[in-house]
């Protein structure tokens, strides 16, 4: 054997156990009926804080974000932080706003943020291009959870893609059954495994390599030994900008992931959602320590394999921890991929299902009906992220990715201002959408990466002086791209209104910006599925 | 859940709102906190004020739902 038999068994008893609650999960707060988009795709909308704090929790923070940001923070320094401040701003930001997504939703039964827009502006085409750009950004967002377990089954020396191949066919299976009630129940051992690990990796390993003074001095000394301008424990004029527009950029688009707002939209009042944005912190702090351990791995001298960057932080474990404590901190990074991947498929298929299916294909769908394609799309789609990473370059969905994450930027009039103002014209937020697609693309397409010897689609800090300005400054992509989205937007707003174009139908009314659990207007949706 | 007033129209205007702008800003201003020094337990100004700040978000946002709902 290859000297990390250990670290297999523990990683693969811990994976059959989750595997095995997945399928469970179908029987958990079970309902009288499952076949419908509400009990499948949304858990019967009715967790409580508890469970909603481990979901979105679990889907947030994701196995692709444990390792990469660590990774980042490796090569790059303070810029990598950036995670920390994003997940300090997001929860006060959206504090209000994913109140008032709840109640509208809960209203009007929307599933998905493009069902939402659908009825807010009476515009098909317009849900359309929110559906697609949540579908587009949500895609590579999944195959990146693979390349989450890879990193990991390559530190245990595992090659080949068959494990990977089990691993989401298993997944593929119980996420079938169980729809959302699986990866809510899985969250709890995801979480609590991912919390223990961190906990101790922040304890141990610092006590190990002389102390967190030591592990600073070492970061420092390897970044001022570097001839890049860009690294360093600390900011400099040039990336500060890059810095700030990164963290609320990224604040703003979170959740405006299709994904994000599953969890959000399961939970079961109002109040639940504002009690778990103070209390999701709790895992913006735990991402501030994983985030540091990149400096750690400094200190220890640790050396990726090969070439991937993302294997450093499964090989600071091995290098630091006893072997049957690395096969859990694996095993907590593997399960953690298979959360976020679950609910990414369930909110991708729902996209599909509500938006393009019941609008384009079938208009008379049934409740059962919805479930069963929606059930079919979440195969399809993880068959689809497996073939992304089997036949493309991983760093092509690592492109795409970055890419989402602009994209996803521009729906932010459309969903998130939508929630507060009715004043846009429809035609405008598309106009603005493309607008700001064009010059988000455009930007990735000019940033380079000498370090991957990449001309295009390099990171996401884009150069001012591209523009003509003479300073090194760079700023977030997706920042940009959204200014030139809002701008068209309120010009192509008032030439329609000018022009007298049609405004198209809000089915939507100020109350139920508000409604509540309880309330008469609220339709009962577990008891419409029994009866 | 309070139960209201018939006829009373629902809001989520309050001027407790005003804290959320708190947590909101601190972190995006990278002059309060690029620096090494003062360090605390080995962690450089940049790193444990940054933390620091989580705690500043949680606070905020709790005394919010607390006060407004």
């Amino acid at each position: 054997m290859n000297g990390h038999t250990t670290e297999l068994v523990i990683f693969t008893l811990l994976f059959l156990v989750v595997s095995g609650m997945g399928f469970v999960a179908a029987r958990w707060r079970r309902p009288k009926d499952i076949a419908s988009l509400h009990e499948w795709g949304l858990g019967g909308r009715n967790f409580g804080s508890w469970i909603t704090w481990f979901l979105v929790g679990g889907d947030l923070y994701t196995a692709y974000t444990f390792v990469a940001v660590p990774a980042l923070v490796f090569g790059a320094g303070a810029l990598g932080f950036y995670a920390l401040p994003y997940t300090v701003v997001v929860y006060p930001l959206v504090f209000l706003v994913l109140a008032r997504m709840w109640s509208v939703s809960h209203v009007h039964g929307f599933v998905t943020p493009a069902d939402f827009v659908r009825a807010r502006f009476g515009s098909p085409t317009l849900a359309l291009v929110i559906a697609l750009t949540g579908l587009v950004a949500t895609m590579p967002y999944i195959a990146l959870q693979l390349v989450g377990i890879e990193a990991v089954l390559k530190a245990m020396g595992i090659t080949g893609h068959l494990p990977i191949i089990i691993a989401f066919a298993i997944l593929a299976a119980y996420t079938y059954q169980s729809g959302l009630r699986a990866p809510a129940l899985i969250a709890f051992v995801k979480d609590t495994l991912i919390y223990i690990v961190i906990l101790a990796a922040v304890i141990y390993i610092p006590a190990k390599l002389g102390g967190w003074g030591s592990i600073f001095d070492a970061a420092k000394a390897k970044f001022d030994a570097t001839p890049a301008p860009a690294d360093g424990i600390t900011l400099n004029a040039a990336n500060q900008l890059q810095y700030v527009t990164l963290a609320f950029g990224s604040a703003l688009a979170l959740f405006l992931y299709p994904h994000s707002l599953t969890g959000v939209l399961a939970s079961k009042n109002r109040g639940v959602i504002k009690r778990n944005m103070a209390a999701l912190p709790a895992y913006s702090f735990l991402l501030g320590l994983i985030a540091l351990l990149g400096f750690m791995a400094i200190a220890a001298g640790t050396k990726p394999v090969g070439t991937d960057g993302n294997t450093i932080i499964p090989r600071l474990f091995d290098q630091m921890f006893p072997d049957w404590f690395t096969g859990v901190a694996y095993a907590a990074v593997g399960i953690g991929a298979l959360v976020p991947a679950a609910i990414m498929s369930i909110a991708a298929a729902n996209l599909f299902t509500r938006n393009i299916y019941r609008e384009y294909i079938n208009k008379q769908a049934t409740d059962a009906q919805e479930a069963k394609v929606s059930k079919l799309v979440s195969l399809v789609v993880k068959v689809g992220a497996v073939l992304c990473i089997l036949l493309l370059d991983p760093q092509f969905s690592i492109d795409l990715q970055l890419i989402g994450g602009v994209i996803i930027l521009q729906t932010l009039p459309s969903v998130g201002l939508g929630l507060y103002t009715r004043w846009f014209h429809r035609g405008g937020l598309i106009a603005g959408w493309a607008a700001g697609m064009a010059a988000g693309m455009w930007m990735l397409y000019l940033i380079p990466n000498p370090a991957k010897g990449k001309a295009h689609f390099g990171g996401s800090a884009f150069a001012l002086k591209n523009l003509g300005l003479d300073t090194p400054i760079t700023m977030y992509v997706g920042f940009l791209a959204l200014a030139v989205n809002l701008v068209v937007a309120v010009l192509a707003t008032l030439a329609f209104r000018a022009a007298k174009v049609a405004e198209g139908e809000d089915a939507t009314s100020r109350e139920d910006y508000f409604a509540d659990e309880g309330d008469p207007k609220v339709k009962d949706l577990d008891l419409s599925a029994a009866h | 859940m309070t139960t209201r007033e018939p006829g009373q129209t629902r809001s989520d205007r309050s001027p407790w709102n005003w804290l959320l702008v708190l947590p909101i800003v601190l972190p995006l201003l990278t002059f309060l906190f690029n620096a090494d020094e003062p360090r605390l337990l080995g962690f450089p100004l940049f790193y444990w004020l940054q933390i620091a700040f989580i705690a500043v978000g949680v606070a905020c946002t709790t005394i919010v739902y607390r006060m407004t709902r």
